[in-house]
């Protein structure tokens, strides 16, 4: 780990790699910071013209450098979600969220005393909880 | 119904495939034709876990993929194959009477040159896609139904469209 990644209070450390289609990651990232002030913790990553070994060496990248591990995706079939799957296989110290929402994130950003793998899947929870449906086609 | 699209997407399945195309055209199964995933159980499972339920995904590897073609033809529900490079489909192409080929993906590796946003080759792949329209397919290069499908000769000369 380098010493940029160290958690300090005046910089947050990050904590998640958020990635997936066209802008999807650096939208939801720049809500969460919108919102929470908290988007620091969160690493944006496009993927637009690569191929799948180089996404995986990008996210694979990503991850050692920031010393994260936690991944979020945006779509089970995706890509990224495809690659991290590959990053992860074998590994017990990371996990991989496919399928996020703002809301998913918003509850990340903000669980505090557990490991980033502890408070993905509770922020996964969340996500899957705050989807509602109100007016016509019940 | 039959086999609707032969691409070319070295993504193999991803979202643009699954849900792009899997969505607007009603697909019912996918043929997914690599020599490598046909022998990887693990990547098996990783691809099956990328398609909804209601869709079937075979894998085969490029010879088993031109015994079984008539079968999948047959099928009454929309299929798609999908080949990871050029030199699998080329095999198809030869020997096993596809004549229309979607190229859908491509990306950016060392020694490829881009060609279209989402398309990039090496000067081995351009000359593989010009024997496939020399070999009678009609090559086009067309990422998602909506966008307009780009012809062999506007891939090659890059123009975006």
């Amino acid at each position: 780990m380098s010493s940029d990644a160290t958690p300090s209070a005046d910089r947050p450390h990050p904590r998640a790699i958020v990635a997936g289609h066209g802008e999807f990651a650096a939208g939801l990232v720049s809500a969460v910071q919108q919102i929470t002030g908290r988007g620091d913790q969160l690493i944006p990553v496009a993927v637009y013209s690569l191929g799948v070994e180089d996404i995986e060496s990008l996210l694979r990248k990503k991850m050692l450098e920031a010393d994260v591990h936690v991944i979020f995706t945006d779509l089970q079939a995706g890509s990224c979600t495809m690659a991290s799957r590959r990053i992860l296989r074998g590994r017990d110290d990371a996990v991989l969220i496919a399928g996020i929402n703002l809301p998913t994130l918003l509850d990340f950003v903000f669980t505090e005393g557990k490991t980033a793998p502890e408070a993905a899947r509770h922020a996964a929870e969340r996500g899957r909880a705050a989807i509602t449906v109100h007016g016509a086609g019940a | 119904m039959t086999l609707e699209l032969y691409r070319i997407d070295d993504r193999l399945i991803h979202g643009q495939v699954v849900v792009g195309w899997g969505q607007p055209l009603d697909i019912g199964f996918i043929v997914l034709v690599d020599d490598l995933v046909a022998e990887a159980e693990w990547e098996q499972d990783l691809y099956r876990m990328g398609v909804p339920p209601e869709m079937d995904l075979y894998f085969h590897s490029t010879s088993d993929a031109i015994t079984a073609l008539p079968k999948y033809r047959s099928d009454p529900r929309p299929g798609i194959l999908l080949t990871g490079d050029i030199a699998t489909m080329r095999r198809l192409v030869d020997d096993g009477g596809v004549d229309t080929v979607n190229v859908g993906g491509i990306h950016s590796r060392a020694g490829r040159v881009q060609r279209l946003r989402y398309v990039f080759l090496s000067p081995d792949e351009e000359r593989a896609l010009r024997e496939l329209s020399a070999r009678g397919a009609v090559v086009t290069a067309q990422d998602v139904p909506g966008a307009r499908p780009v012809s062999l000769s506007d891939i090659l000369a890059g123009n975006e469209p």
